[in-house]
């Protein structure tokens, strides 16, 4: 990476001035990563030409400790906004707790993994409705990251042309819903995709009967399989009913998100792609000109310059984007909350909802922590998986980036 | 790297150590009685509008005046929520209002001070109200008013289909004769939401309920009550009952103010969202039909709480007293539409408001709510699977309720 190596040009062997110190220690605290001083500042001086010298260890050191200092007020709200409440969570995850005493004192029954089983392995009520609000978020997250990866990226490429009149104008339009009001956003979208509402008026002038979306419970893959025959969507029979998951049969699981859902995963693609088109927009802009010229001076066309030469550059903004789209899509919340609290039929149910309403409805706070921390190891397999998939296949050294 | 994390696992004990000390949790030892003459008292209402705020300010006031002690009262922006974090914190407000599916929760942790004991005439109070705001035999907390479910008809529309006032449907076939004279262009016969606290009433009406009495006991896969949403499921079937998301409301009494309703199911805060959105549109309320087991209807409440934890505790009954007296209750009820929850008072209440007859009739048959600790979303899930009923077999419907009821009485007791 190219820090490493302004930094070493930047400190010719000798240049051991003590001036330097305080300016590089504090360098990564910019940066905000608390690693960072030990690998910058051990990389540089442990290099040949100064592997020899013995006070540079006590300087090394004082580097550490100037470092810490520094970062010490972001690892202490970290600590105590983040760390600390997460470990509290988890405990109370572990308790019978119904939000009256103090989860600390003992006053609340321990319950071990109870809140866990009765999620993930017991028959109930609990477990089926957490497989339900699993099953929406999945088809959620299946439409909506490719959607809007896909989306921000066209817009991106759009607005990136130089040719084009009006680009400015149509980034502040492209990235306007982004900077609506998720709440504002939903309440709109209740109102346009109402059963009379525009969307049906409009679908109705070219003689389609638009669904009444919002109320709709009914998953559009069963739909598609009703209308081509293969199964009764009323009745189903057969293989998929019979056999269950979670308490959910394989035909609940494979019935595809509710039309109602069809309009959250709508609203979700059309507010985030602003914002992912900006990050796209900003990478594309970093792409070297000379890149670009040289790849046309080789004669490739339109459709290689973007497979061979932009896409290649834009991996790791890619990465970026598909990480907090899935992270950000898993949580789904506030439109949730505002469009419908889980109906039509518990289709719009999501962990991050179910997490909240176990908490604040049923006083059930260690279930509701219990949801939270399930979605939290599920969040970090996606990104772990998603982080593999989407290595440097040529590096070949298995450097990670 | 060693160090490293042994730093960062030194840093976190001591943060842990830090916030775990000073956190405002506390102990759970017996909250010390404020004895002076001159107290001050919290009071957190959830209100559904201006009206009712205004008059809970005043009525909170005057006691003020008459006894000598303060009164703070405060509207909840989320009422579980900050409730909840209050008594995690210790610091409940003095006097609150309970909604009757929270009731359980808080009595079952302990947060309530059961005062029932120390009120001389609470036999006044509706003995269904009573029995659903007790909690191991023990009247918790008094309801600070109630409402029952009526039918309100669109005269209008009633008119329209050549019905007359002698029409007015007393059993379930004559509901299903006019409901399918009603329905027709835009308008349906009946509209109401799928949820239990309306269509719960025809499986009273035909003898049946989610519990028994005690609420002990699960009783939902009676055949009374498969009866009585097969009721509802043939009306569904026949297009006169639909639900209010099939014709774009929210509420039965949106389906009635639009016209898209001939008939709806609603309780007391009716009056108040008519004559505030649709003033125009003229409706009566008569008693719901009787079905084979005799007339049935659904009673709501919300309770006036004091707190376990509270320092206050003989003021804070005292002020519950005075706001649930006959006197306050009519006043309460003039301005914001509820019914009194003393039977004593409900005749000079229907004495006031004349339009309010059906309402006070049915308080005398109404079933009370569902208390039982964890049953919010198992009602819930009932509601839901409602929704499909006119796809279901009723008995399914309500084996999954009997048995995801029969799962939360377990783990609450």
């Amino acid at each position: 990476m190219s820090p490493r190596t302004t930094r070493a040009t930047q400190n010719p062997p000798g240049d051991a001035s003590p001036v330097s110190r305080p300016h590089k220690a504090g360098n990564p605290g910019t940066t905000g990563s608390p690693d960072a001083p030990d690998a910058s500042g051990g990389s540089g001086p442990t290099t040949a030409p100064h592997a020899g010298r013995a006070p540079r260890a006590g300087h090394r050191h004082a580097d550490g400790a100037w470092g810490w200092l520094f970062v010490s007020p972001m690892v202490l709200v970290l600590g105590l906004f983040l760390v600390l409440p997460i470990l509290m969570a988890l405990w109370v995850s572990l308790l019978h707790w119904d939000g009256q005493s103090n989860p600390f004192s003992g006053q609340a029954e321990f319950a071990g993994l109870d809140n866990y089983r009765s999620l993930l392995t017991q028959d109930g009520l609990d477990r089926t409705l957490f497989a339900t609000s699993l099953r929406n978020t999945a088809y959620y997250v299946l439409l909506t990251v490719p959607l809007q990866t896909a989306l921000a990226l066209v817009l991106a490429l759009v607005v990136n042309q130089r040719m084009l009149r009006g680009r400015s104008a149509l980034r502040t339009v492209f990235f306007f819903p982004s900077v609506t009001s998720s709440i504002a956003v939903s309440t709109v979208f209740l109102f346009l995709f109402q059963g009379s509402g525009a969307v049906n008026t409009m679908l109705s002038w070219i003689g389609i009967k638009g669904p009444n979306w919002f109320a709709d419970p009914r998953g559009v893959l069963s739909l598609l399989l009703g209308a081509l025959g293969l199964v009764d969507p009323d009745h189903p029979t057969g293989v998929l009913a019979s056999h269950s998951f979670m308490g959910l049969s394989w035909y609940q699981w494979l019935s595809g998100p509710s039309v109602a859902m069809c309009t959250l995963i709508l609203l979700a693609v059309w507010t985030t792609s602003g914002t992912f088109m900006l990050i796209f927009l900003a990478a594309l802009q970093d792409i070297p000109r000379e890149l670009e010229e040289s790849a046309a001076i080789e004669g490739v066309n339109r459709f290689q310059m973007l497979r061979y030469v932009t896409l290649p550059a834009l991996r790791p903004v890619l990465f970026l984007v598909l990480t907090l789209g899935l992270i950000a899509t898993w949580q789904v919340f506030d439109q949730v909350y505002v469009m419908g609290q889980g109906a039509p039929g518990n289709t719009t149910l999501t962990p991050a909802f179910l997490s909240y309403s176990a908490a604040f409805d049923d006083a059930d706070f260690g279930q509701g922590a219990a949801i939270a921390f399930v979605l939290l190891a599920l969040i970090l397999c996606m990104t772990a998986l998603q982080r593999w998939a989407l290595r440097e296949r040529n590096a070949g050294t298995g450097r990670n980036r | 790297m060693t160090t490293r994390t042994a730093a960062a696992i030194v840093s976190c004990a001591a943060l842990l150590a830090a916030t775990g000390c000073s956190s405002n949790f506390g102990s759970g030892s017996k909250t010390e009685q404020d004895t002076g003459s001159r107290q001050h008292l919290t009071v957190l209402i959830a209100t559904s509008g201006d009206a009712e705020t205004k008059s809970v300010k005043d009525a909170a006031a005057a006691y003020a005046k008459q006894s000598g002690n303060s009164v703070t009262v405060e509207v909840a922006k989320d009422m579980n929520q900050q409730l909840a974090q209050s008594f995690a914190g210790h610091k409940p407000p003095d006097v609150f209002y309970v909604n009757s599916d929270q009731f359980a929760n808080y009595a079952k942790a302990g947060s309530l001070y059961a005062y029932g004991d120390r009120i001389k005439d609470a036999d006044d109070f509706s003995a269904q109200l009573r029995t659903s705001f007790s909690y191991d035999g023990k009247l918790v907390c008094l309801p600070k008013d109630t409402s029952t479910l009526a039918l309100a008809v669109n005269t209008d529309l009633w008119k329209k289909a050549g019905l007359t006032e002698n029409d007015y449907p007393t059993t379930w076939d004559e509901l299903k004769a006019v409901a399918g004279k009603l329905t027709k262009g835009g308008v349906t016969g009946l509209v109401t939401t799928n949820e239990y606290q309306r269509l719960g009433v025809f499986m009273k009406q035909a003898g049946g309920w989610v519990t028994n009495p005690e609420q002990s006991k699960m009783t939902s896969d009676s055949p009374q009550n498969a009866e009585g949403l097969g009721f509802v499921r043939s009306l569904l079937k026949s297009g006169a009952l639909k639900y209010a998301q099939q014709v774009d409301t929210s509420w039965g009494g949106e389906a009635l103010g639009k016209g898209k309703a001939a008939m709806t199911i609603e309780g007391n805060w009716l009056t108040g969202a008519m004559k505030l959105d649709y003033p125009n549109v003229k409706y009566k309320m008569v008693e719901l039909p009787a079905g084979p087991s005799g007339k049935g209807t659904l009673a709501f409440s919300t309770c006036w709480g004091v707190a376990a934890e509270s320092a206050h505790r003989t003021a804070a009954v005292d002020l519950v007293k005075y706001l649930s007296s006959a006197k306050q209750q009519l006043t309460f009820a003039d301005a914001f539409g509820v019914m009194p929850s003393r039977t004593s008072t409900l005749d000079t209440y229907a004495r006031q408001e004349p339009d309010a007859k059906a309402w006070v009739d049915s308080a005398a048959y109404a079933q009370g709510p569902v208390t039982i600790a964890g049953f919010d979303k198992v009602l819930s899930q009932f509601n839901t699977d409602l929704q499909t009923l006119s796809t279901t077999d009723p008995k399914t419907i309500l084996a999954a309720l009997q048995r995801n009821g029969e799962q939360a009485l377990t783990k609450g007791n």
